[in-house]
């Protein structure tokens, strides 16, 4: 009688917490739906409760700001990132894990190294290299870094999961008469799947999350990717920008979070395989 | 170059060698002496204006001539290695000769290189844009350290720059306003790096042990609900937070109010800054840790906890010497890595508060900047480029000491063939 008694305390004070963590965690999630859904200005409010829905702030938000001008580019260098730095990647991973050749173990140490430097270390020698290149305040500019900076680390990691495939497929295929290139569309790629995802996905969330390069290569508005839009709505001008930038962060923060969650498994694969370096 | 090709009756590939030989010598000789001049003297002329204003002589724009001669260095290396190349090859098709082979014409070279040579073909692009876009930067990064390049008086192309050595070291350690401001950032950094890794990681331990709990029903929603805080994009929850928190607005401090309590100086109290920023980063990391612990849970083997009940363990004593053993292990390197990421989290430092609030005893930093976001607002805001690199190169060496001694304690390290 006791012992169940203590067990249904314990389940009690479980669910006491999972409870209280739901609203932790969901309240600042909430807080910015309602800012978006909700009528008026009101920035600050403390009633949970919605007194109506509107679509207003949607409407500003797209009619007063270039806010959809921002998306396009924000979509724009977050594809071109990730279809080039993805060919970048796999392409020399290839190289490193299936073939040896001078150079190869000094190259791979190199790339080790690099890694490591803090990437933002070269930050004032690419400002003064895209200024001079005319780059800068321009998409492409901030495409070649993003793209430049996700080589070591990736193929690092993509090298690793290719050193786990098995060679014989490989062999039989080029006992066929397969040639180089046949192998490595043909066999590898398909076998590659879970690590291609990470890396793709990891490319492709990065410009969406990116405050510093970006701010760093790009100036006039129309330029502008959504995580820098974002933050000068709310910390240029006055704050009455926040029920706009409510509305804004909404439609970047559900295809984004949807995207993840769909590919959680691969993410955190890839996230460990990370550490542990293949 | 291309002379043992021909020697060799490879008629096409000597021509196109002593080709790039002729070219490399005649157009970059003389621009690699100019760059090489430009690196050693970073330039001599001074920009002159007369009364007006209007530039009377243009000076040399000793950035750039650094640029360019670290450009014109790597250049060198890529024209070396080609050299190398050349007399390789021409010592192997020779070799060929030796042993009565007839040596490959222009097309079965191609295709010989296409097959034999396809590492070097796949790594082409990555190692021109790792040149280009790192390798090159680095340099150039880390050399800035050793010059006087910073506002207001050492501006190209109005002044020169000049190479100073370690002068800009010595300064950050030995003048006052650096050293003071240094160390406290320093101090901070390192509190910081460690409260986020340790909260994260053990609050998402106590909720990956909670959800594993086998009355707990629902499991796959519950454990949705808190991945979401890692889903939702950093850079808004972030500044969601900045207005949540608010000192005069925010609806923390309105509730607080409302409950009959003071409100609480959250951005502009130093205190209250760092307690909240920990906070938030709490939210924003442990589920992380949660999801990868949740996987590390669901494969410890089960009959290793029956074993124990047998022995007379109790709940606890199954926990401290079966789970938490496991889950350290197998998580201690993430826990490495994330420490050195937390070093550098400029995102949630800038993002939130900015580095603030300010702090009157520092040189160009806020009570809550990290060294990071210190970098960052001597680049961009303040123009101290010198200092800016002297300091990131600091964070550099902690930062690879602690990857390298990471890397070497994982097995890739003994299993890659990289150490003999």
């Amino acid at each position: 009688m006791s012992k169940s008694r203590a067990g249904f305390l314990s389940l009690a004070l479980i669910y006491a917490i999972l409870i209280v963590t739901a609203v932790a965690v969901l309240y600042p999630i909430y807080w910015i739906v309602l800012g978006a859904l909700n009528p008026g200005s009101s920035l600050f409010r403390t009633s949970m409760i919605p007194t109506g829905l509107t679509l207003d702030h949607f409407r500003a938000l797209f009619a007063e700001t270039d806010y959809l001008l921002w998306y396009k580019n924000t979509l724009f260098v977050a594809t071109m990132n990730t279809i080039l730095s993805t060919f970048l990647i796999v392409t020399a991973a290839y190289a490193f894990s299936r073939f040896r050749f001078p150079g190869r173990r000094q190259s791979l140490m190199v790339m080790l190294v690099l890694q490591m430097f803090p990437s933002f270390m070269g930050m004032i020698a690419i400002y003064i290299l895209l200024l001079q290149l005319n780059l800068l305040d321009n998409l492409w500019g901030l495409i070649l870094v993003y793209a430049g900076g996700s080589i070591p680390y990736n193929t690092w990691l993509v090298k690793g999961y290719f050193d786990a495939l098995p060679k014989s497929l490989e062999e039989a295929a080029k006992i066929d008469g397969a040639s180089n290139s046949y192998v490595f569309f043909k066999v590898m790629m398909p076998l590659s799947v879970p690590i291609l995802t990470f890396v793709l996905v990891n490319n492709f969330i990065g410009p969406w999350m990116d405050f510093i390069f970006a701010r760093l290569v790009l100036r006039s508005n129309e330029n502008l990717t959504l995580a820098i839009g974002l933050f000068n709505m709310i910390t240029g001008r006055s704050s009455t920008d926040f029920t706009k930038f409510a509305a804004g962060s909404l439609l970047v923060a559900i295809p984004v979070a949807l995207l993840f969650l769909f590919l959680q498994r691969y993410i955190i694969e890839g996230l460990k395989a990370g550490a542990n370096k293949g | 170059m291309g002379l043992g090709q021909i020697y060799n009756r490879q008629f096409v590939k000597g021509i196109g060698f002593a080709l790039l030989e002729l070219f490399a010598l005649l157009a970059g000789a003389r621009p690699f002496m100019h760059a090489m001049w430009g690196l050693v003297t970073l330039g001599e002329t001074v920009q002159q204006r007369n009364a007006r204003g209007v530039i009377v002589v243009q000076g040399d724009h000793s950035i750039m001539l650094m640029i360019e001669g670290i450009i014109f260095a790597l250049l060198l290396l890529v024209f070396i290695g080609i050299y190398a190349l050349n007399v390789r090859d021409a010592y192997v098709n020779g070799r060929m000769r030796d042993r009565g082979e007839k040596p490959r014409n222009i097309a079965e070279s191609l295709s010989h290189a296409w097959e034999h040579g396809f590492a070097y073909i796949l790594l082409a692009p990555a190692f021109v844009f790792v040149l280009f876009t790192i390798v090159l930067p680095l340099i150039f990064g880390i050399s800035i350290a050793f010059t006087n390049y910073s506002g207001p008086n050492h501006l190209p192309p109005k002044n020169l720059v000049d190479w100073v050595g370690f002068e800009t070291f010595v300064s950050l350690v030995k003048l006052k306003a650096w050293s003071r401001t240094f160390f406290g950032v320093l101090g901070w950094t390192v509190v910081w790096a460690t409260l986020a890794t340790l909260t994260t990681y053990f609050v998402g331990l106590f909720y990956a042990l909670l959800l594993s709990h086998p009355r707990v029903r629902f499991k796959k929603f519950w454990r949705t609900l808190y991945i979401l805080p890692w889903a939702v994009p950093g850079v808004i929850s972030l500044l969601i937070f900045r207005n949540l928190f608010n000192g005069e607005f925010g609806p923390i401090n309105q509730y607080l109010k409302l409950i009959g309590l003071d409100a609480i100086p959250w951005m502009s109290d130093p205190f209250w800054a760092k307690f909240a920023i920990i906070l938030v980063n709490l939210w924003l990391g442990f589920p992380y840790w949660m999801a990868l612990m949740s996987g590390v849970l669901t494969n410890i083997d089960r009959e290793l906890y029956e074993a124990a009940e047998i022995d007379g363990a109790d709940a606890f004593a199954r926990f401290r010497s079966i789970t938490l053993p496991l889950i350290l292990y197998s998580t201690a390197p993430l826990m490495i890595m994330s420490f050195a990421h937390n070093l550098n989290n400029f995102n949630v430092i800038y993002l939130f508060n900015s580095g603030g609030p300010a702090n009157p005893s520092y040189s160009y930093a806020g009570s809550t900047d990290i060294l990071i976001s210190w970098i960052y607002k001597l680049t961009l805001e303040q123009n101290k480029f010198n200092m800016a690199s002297v300091v990131s190169i600091f964070i550099f060496v902690v930062v690879a000491s602690f990857s390298i001694w990471n890397f070497r304690r994982t097995r890739a390290f003994k299993e890659e063939d990289l150490i003999q």
